[in-house]
Formats: C-alpha cells, sequence, structure tokens
C-alpha cells in the first residue's frame, strides 16, 4: 500500500505573523518557513504505519511556489520515500489543493492519505474534507489515533465533548489532530540521503487541473488588541456587570 | 525565553564570508552543498531549541551527583544524549570510514555553537568525545582504531581527555602517572583531575585517554606517552565486559556548568588500570598538539556562543521591562527598557561583538577544512598557517569578549539579573570556565606571539594582511557610504597588526614579548572583527534580505564607531610595554 502525505510550507509556528503593509495578506518576505506543524504529525504517522509493516510507500506531496521542495526535503528526511511538487506560484485555495490531490491520487492509486487537519497560516480545514468528497472516499478528520488491520481502519477522532471512534474501508483519507503523535526529529544521515530521493515536479498543467480561485480576499487586518480587565470586588457586581455591561447573561 | 539558532547569520557568514562553496568543491566535501547546509543546520536548530535547551537551567540547578559507585548525570541528561547520539549529531564531521558523515568542520563549528548556546554543560560531552576520537584516528594503531571509534563516533560510548594532574596544569612537563608494560598492554596509574564527563551514567562505555610515563622515560614533555584506557574492557565480540581498575574519586563543586561532571580520575586503585599505547613511546605530547588547534577553536566558539544566548535573554528581557520614560523609538514607542540608549549601547556591544567572533570562528574551521583537503600542496600549508594563526585569537580573544558579554546580558537585566531565578547569571557563571581551559589566555597569548608569530617569522601574519589589504582595495571600489566609512578602520587595523607584529618579530627580550603578548592577542581581536565587519558589509550585495542587510549595516556602523576604537587601546598598550613595568619586587606587590 502507497500512503500519500501532503505537507505546505507555512510560516514558521515560532515567526510572529504581520499583515503586509497592502492589508492582502501576511508579510512572508524573508521570514522563517516550515512545514505545517499538523502535516509533520501526517508525515510520522505514514512512517509509524509503513514502520509496522503495513505499507510499502511514503509519498509527500507538495503544492506551490518552488522553495516547496524544502518543506518536501523535510519529510523526506524525516524518512519519506519521494515527492511530488506541484509548482504554481498561484494562490492556492482549498478546493483548487484537494483537485490537485485527487488528481494526484488518481495516478498514484494509494490506499490511504493522511492531510493536517488545518494549515496554521490560513487555518481553512477545508482540503481533506473536499479531497474525500472528490474522491467519492470516507473519512475521518481530526484524527487522534489510528490503527488498521488489513484493508479496515479504525480511527479515534476528538470531538466536543469526547472520543468518537470510526471503522472504516481503505482508500480512506485521515487529518490529523494535535495528539495524534509526536513528530520525530530528522536524523543526520537521513538529512544527507533525502537529497538523493526522487523528487517530481509537475505544473497543474500537467495535471490538467483548473486552480482558479472561487474565493476573493476582501482586506487582511491585525486582529484587535485585547483590553485590559478589572478586578470586581464582589460575586455580586461580577454578576451584575456580566448582565448589564457585557450582556452575556 | 527561549534559545533560537540564529541560523540566518550563520548561513550568511558561512556562505558568504567562510568559503562554504570553495569547501564544497574539495574532495570529499562534495554533499556540503547550500541546501543540505541549510537543511542540517535548520534540523540541529530544532534539536537545540526544543531538547538542549530547557534542560539547561535545570542542569544548573541540580547538577551532576557523585556516588562511589559512579556519576549521575542530572534528570533528562540521558534521554537527550541518546536522542543526540541516535539521530547522529555526534558523526558529522568525522570519517565515514568509521560510520561518520564527513561533512567540513566549519559547518561542524556553527552546528557547535547551537550545543553550546542551547546547553553548554550537555555540549561539552561530544566536545571531548570529538577530541578522543581526533586522538585514535590520527595516532592510534588500526586495532585500536577497529575497536573503539566505530562506537565513539555513533556515540554510542563517549570519549575523555586525562591531562591535568594536581601538579600539571598548564605545564603538562610535571606529569607522573605511570604505565608499566604487561604483555599486550600497559598498567597505568595515577590520579588525574578536571577530567570533564569523567564518569557517568550516559552509556555503556566511556574511552579515556590517557597521559603517562613509561619506566625510563626521559623526564619532561619527551617522555610522555598516550594511551587508551576503558571503562570497561571489551570481550572477544568487541562488547564492554569486565570493569577496569579507573574510577571517579569525586567530582569538583564548581562556579558554573554544574550538569558537566568534571571528575577527579583515579586510574590503578588496585592492580593497574589496562590501558592500550597509542602510537609510539614518548610521542604522547606531540600526539595531543596535533588535536590541539581543533579543541581551541571548540572552546573559542563556546565563549561566544553562550554569549548569543545572554543577549537574546537580555534581549526579550529589555522588550519587557518598563521603567522609566524611554528616548529611543519616537512618539508611540513602548515604554519599555530597549528603549534607553545605554541599553541598547550594551545590547549592540553584545551583538556587535558575537557577529564578528562568529565570522572569526567559522574562518578558522573553514581554514582547516581546506588546509586538510585543498589539492595544493602551498595552498593547504598557506591555509593551516591561517587556521594556526587565528586559532589563539579564537580561543583567547572570543572567550574573553564572551565573558564580557555574559556580564552586560546580567547587567541589562538589573537587579533581576543578580538573582539566580532570572537564569541570566547562568551564563555568566557558565561562560567563565572558557578562558581558562584548554590554555589560558594567557598561553593563547604566548602561542600568538610565540608560535605563531616570533617562530615562523612573521609569515602567517603577513599573509593575513595581504588579505586584510584585498578588502580594503574592494571597500575602495565601492561607493557605498557605509564601505566608504569602513575605509578607516579597516587601514588602522592593517597599520596596527603589521606595526605591532614587527614589534613582536624584533623583540630581543623575551619578557617584553611576554609581557605585550595579552595586548596584542585582544588587538588582533578587535582588528580582526573590524575586517569581519568589512567583509559583511561587502557580502550583502549577494544576499536579498532587506532586514538582514538594514541590521548588518546599523551593527557594522556600531563596531566600526564604538568596539574596533579598543583595538587601538589594546595598541597603544603594545607600544608602550616596558622592562620598568615589571621592576617592582613580588614582595612588594
Amino acid at each position: 500500500m502507497k500512503i500519500l502525505v501532503a505537507v505546505k510550507r507555512v510560516l514558521d509556528y515560532n515567526v510572529k505573523a504581520r499583515v503586509n503593509s497592502e492589508g492582502t495578506g501576511i508579510d512572508l518576505a524573508n521570514v522563517k518557513m516550515s512545514m505545517n506543524p499538523f502535516d509533520e504529525i501526517a508525515v510520522e504517522e505514514a512512517l509509524r504505519i509503513k514502520e509496522a509493516g503495513k505499507a510499502d510507500e511514503v509519498i509527500a506531496v507538495s503544492m506551490g511556489v518552488s522553495q516547496s521542495q524544502e518543506t518536501i526535503r523535510t519529510a523526506l528526511a524525516m524518512g519519506a520515500d519521494r515527492g511530488i511538487l506541484v509548482e504554481t506560484d498561484a494562490e492556492l485555495q482549498p478546493l483548487a489543493v484537494a483537485k490537485l490531490l485527487a488528481a494526484i491520487a488518481a495516478r498514484e492509486e494509494p490506499g490511504l492519505v493522511i492531510v493536517g487537519k488545518q494549515a496554521i497560516d490560513d487555518d481553512s480545514n477545508q482540503t481533506g474534507q473536499m479531497f474525500a468528497a472528490l474522491m467519492d472516499w470516507p473519512q475521518a478528520t481530526f484524527a487522534s489515533s489510528v490503527e488498521i488491520d488489513g484493508e479496515q481502519m479504525k480511527i479515534s477522532r476528538e470531538v466536543d465533548g469526547g472520543m468518537e471512534s470510526l471503522s472504516m474501508s481503505l482508500p480512506a483519507l485521515i487529518t490529523t489532530d494535535l495528539r495524534l503523535n509526536e513528530p520525530r526529529y530528522a536524523k543526520l544521515p537521513n538529512i544527507m540521503k533525502a537529497k538523493k530521493k526522487p523528487l517530481d515536479v509537475m505544473s497543474p498543467e500537467d495535471l490538467e487541473v483548473d486552480i482558479s480561485s472561487r474565493l476573493k480576499t476582501l482586506k487582511v487586518e491585525e486582529p484587535e488588541q485585547r483590553k485590559a480587565g478589572e478586578i470586581v470586588g464582589s460575586v455580586a457586581e461580577l454578576v451584575d456587570k456580566l448582565k448589564n455591561e457585557a450582556k452575556v447573561i | 525565553m527561549g534559545y533560537q539558532a540564529p541560523v540566518k547569520d550563520m548561513l550568511f557568514v558561512l556562505n558568504h564570508l567562510s568559503g562554504m562553496e570553495q569547501i564544497s568543491q574539495l574532495p570529499g566535501y562534495e554533499d556540503a552543498t547550500p541546501d543540505i547546509v541549510s537543511a542540517v543546520l535548520e534540523e540541529a536548530g530544532k534539536f537545540a531549541a526544543e531538547v538542549l535547551w530547557p534542560l539547561n537551567y535545570p542542569g544548573d540547578q541540580e547538577g551532576a551527583k557523585w556516588a562511589a559507585d559512579g556519576v549521575t548525570t542530572v534528570d533528562g541528561w540521558r534521554d537527550a544524549y541518546k536522542q543526540f547520539s541516535e539521530q547522529g549529531w555526534g558523526s558529522l564531521a568525522f570519517s565515514p570510514e568509521y560510520g561518520g558523515q564527513g561533512m567540513p568542520g566549519a559547518l561542524g563549528a556553527a552546528v557547535q555553537e547551537m550545543w553550546h548556546s542551547s546547553n553548554m554543560a550537555f555540549g561539552l560531552c561530544p566536545l571531548l568525545t570529538q577530541g578522543a576520537v581526533d586522538a585514535i584516528e590520527s595516532h592510534a594503531s588500526d586495532a585500536l582504531k577497529d575497536a573503539y571509534l566505530e562506537k565513539m563516533i555513533s556515540g554510542e560510548w563517549t570519549g575523555t581527555m586525562n591531562l591535568t594532574e594536581p601538579q600539571a596544569g598548564s605545564d603538562l612537563a610535571a606529569v607522573r602517572a605511570t604505565a608499566e608494560p604487561a604483555g599486550d598492554h600497559y598498567l597505568v596509574k595515577g590520579q588525574k583531575i578536571f577530567i570533564t564527563y569523567g564518569d557517568h551514567d550516559m552509556t555503556d562505555n566511556i574511552i579515556h585517554l590517557v597521559l603517562a610515563r613509561t619506566p625510563d622515560s626521559p623526564p619532561g614533555v619527551k617522555g610522555i606517552s598516550l594511551f587508551v584506557v576503558p571503562k570497561f574492557l571489551l570481550d572477544a565480540n568487541g562488547q564492554p565486559a569486565q570493569r577496569n581498575d579507573v574510577r571517579a574519586a569525586s567530582i569538583e563543586h564548581k562556579l558554573g556548568i554544574h550538569a558537566s561532571p568534571t571528575c577527579v580520575m583515579s586510574f590503578g586503585d588496585n592492580d593497574g588500570a589496562v590501558g592500550y599505547l597509542v602510537g609510539e613511546e614518548n610521542r604522547g605530547l606531540m600526539y595531543m598538539f596535533t588535536m590541539m588547534n581543533s579543541a581551541r577553536l571548540a572552546v573559542g566558539i563556546e565563549g561566544y556562543a553562550v554569549g548569543e544566548t545572554a543577549y537574546q535573554r537580555a534581549l526579550e528581557f529589555a522588550r519587557e521591562r518598563k521603567q522609566g520614560p524611554v528616548m529611543l523609538g519616537g512618539a508611540d514607542a513602548d515604554q519599555t527598557i530597549v528603549n534607553h540608549p545605554d541599553v541598547r549601547r550594551m545590547l549592540m556591544m553584545m551583538r556587535a561583538q558575537i557577529e564578528v567572533a562568529r565570522v572569526l570562528a567559522y574562518d578558522c574551521a573553514a581554514a582547516f577544512d581546506m588546509g586538510a583537503r585543498h589539492p595544493d600542496d602551498e595552498l593547504r600549508a598557506r591555509f593551516d598557517r591561517r587556521g594556526a594563526l587565528l586559532t589563539p585569537v579564537v580561543k583567547g580573544w572570543s572567550t574573553e569578549v564572551g565573558v564580557e558579554i555574559c556580564s552586560l546580558g546580567v547587567q541589562i537585566h538589573g537587579g533581576m539579573g543578580f538573582i539566580e531565578e532570572t537564569g541570566a547569571a547562568q551564563h555568566l557563571r557558565d561562560v567563565r570556565i572558557t578562558p581558562i581551559y584548554e590554555g589560558t589566555t594567557g598561553i593563547q597569548a604566548k602561542d600568538l606571539v610565540g608560535r605563531k608569530t616570533q617562530f615562523d617569522g612573521g609569515q602567517g601574519l603577513e599573509e593575513l594582511l595581504v588579505d586584510l589589504q584585498i578588502t580594503a582595495d574592494a571597500l575602495e571600489e565601492s561607493t557605498d557610504p557605509l564601505c566608504v566609512m569602513a575605509r578607516q578602520p579597516l587601514a588602522d587595523a592593517i597599520t596596527m597588526i603589521s606595526a605591532a607584529g614587527k614589534q613582536i618579530v624584533a623583540e630581543e627580550n623575551p619578557v617584553l614579548a611576554a609581557a605585550v603578548a595579552n595586548d596584542y592577542l585582544m588587538m588582533m581581536g578587535y582588528s580582526l572583527g573590524s575586517w569581519a565587519m568589512a567583509r559583511s558589509l561587502l557580502a550583502l550585495e549577494k544576499q536579498d534580505d532587506e532586514d538582514f542587510a538594514a541590521a548588518k549595516r546599523t551593527v557594522a556602523r556600531f563596531y566600526f564607531d564604538i568596539v574596533a576604537p579598543k583595538a587601538n587601546a589594546c595598541y597603544h598598550a603594545v607600544k608602550n610595554a616596558r622592562a620598568e613595568h615589571y621592576e617592582l619586587a613580588a614582595g612588594m606587590l
């Protein structure tokens, strides 16, 4: 079985995001970029499934500017076998990504596709779901444990108020939640080997996918600064304020 | 607060100043391409920040513990070391023949900087293993190499260097430990002190490199031999089996690096510790000298590396601490002390010196890479001379400056800096050993004056001046106002190094040569700092990060105006040295 993992190049989680001067997006000039942390979890899970003997190959897929190759190399250094980059300078919205991923899945015929539940840059949380719909595959989002048994898979997922257990047949899609696993560090020898692993670069045209945007960004602004709190003298005063000032109870 | 590896500056220095591109064209270093170098630094930075840094403060507070049956490292150390070796970090710059990754020392220097910045007490363990591996690889028989190297390079076993004895510190001629031949091995007896990671609980075996005298050996430095003494003797399958007659008798209570066990080692309490001769008898000290440069370079890196962390911590504090109305930053400035001119001065002082110390360290490592692998005999010798000349400057200057930087870090914290809980004090306590061990600053200064200036008739110095002049010429061609401004400090550097060098080559009074040594060394550091900054300015054209360039330019200007004049003060001290300064009898002091 092949596992396809999607990895996105995003603003590093340590970097404070700043809105660009035109107010059209986040300023990405010369800031540190890294693999989306949820995608690291996806790569880790795929590698663990392979190491347990339940998959033969892990393919890391990324889409976007040519520097996304670095993100794929990171996945290869962690242990993925080969990479595919769909290279484009155009803005890619979740539907376009899902379609491109579906086109690759049609070629590669993976038994399992794992993606992060969302990317920490735009927090869309859509790609996995759209991909499963396009493929007409079962899906398990926000997975916090994955168990594969032959053609079947058992998933626990975090939902409001507890855990939900699902079982589904392969091929299927999983989106990863934070507690699924703790991604490994790349070993030094693997960083060196990653360079020699195959990495195919193709374009959206090669895959005959229409990537045109369906959504238009009107404006991007910094969130409002949090206002200072207030110390109240008594429970009665608190209740009064919540009722009459904040009007929340 | 968390340490973040300054990967951007490291890459800038490696790629644009220290010649990583030329190094990657040397035979055996073909893998050191820009993408690999950057991937290695990113991943090492992650490990330093996420695994080593969180152990730094607890390590200082808890400290290593001694008991009669051995030394216990700080909670978390064992696991961190296991990860460190499993991920292959110990093997970075070692020979692929024994499982190393064969990467250049210049990249190794940058990675080492991260270990020492994030956790110097931890970083010392692989540093000492590196010394022991170098000694075995360069001088031991194939049998010893086959038995020990692979597991030391992988990090499965660690190594130590056992040189110092109570009466033999800087003067190793006084070594008294003995080694009696006994068939295919020797029996080693004696006590060694200040042995870093002499015992610990992180690995199955520890391989000690020990200086000792064989029977009838000549007195002094010409009668010292080098031995491999494993903690556990190996069985027929090469696995640790029988306990050797060596133990840690105690550990020291120190000013800093509390988590690094500094052991008193006792060899041969019973029948004698089984040791295997490295190379030939009576050549031990010479073998040690061949590794001296790399060990000294590594300690020089420690000096500014700890300074880097002190800087990051002080900067974070200064950006948060509110105190008094500020003068910098305009009308809507944050009212934090980072906007006080004097605090800003201290931060700039720290940063400017860290940045040039980084350049000198990577330059030195790169020179040794070129010296080891360049196909041209003459160039190899020239690069080796350069590395040898820079070594005492990196070791001496960067550690002295490192102490000053960490002290400024405490100062910026005000009263809180004096409180241990803040963490700033630990950096100052930790870094304080760096101007002392692996040859004190005094020893470095003596080396710079003697071996590196007088004995080669100023050849290494002249070659260095040629390179400084090349940079000066490039500044002449540039119309960038800052490059124009840099001409004077670089011209001053050339004048001072040239004049002081000539004075020292011509100095016939050994007392005076010794008297000027320290100021000569410091003058060299500050002057070469101007050179480093000038080259940085010129190299900014090659990269497109505007914020990085703007910051580097401001730091460079600060360096030329405020730091570089210290070179002039040192130069005058060199010029003013007089025998009269030493006339006061010792009893009158």
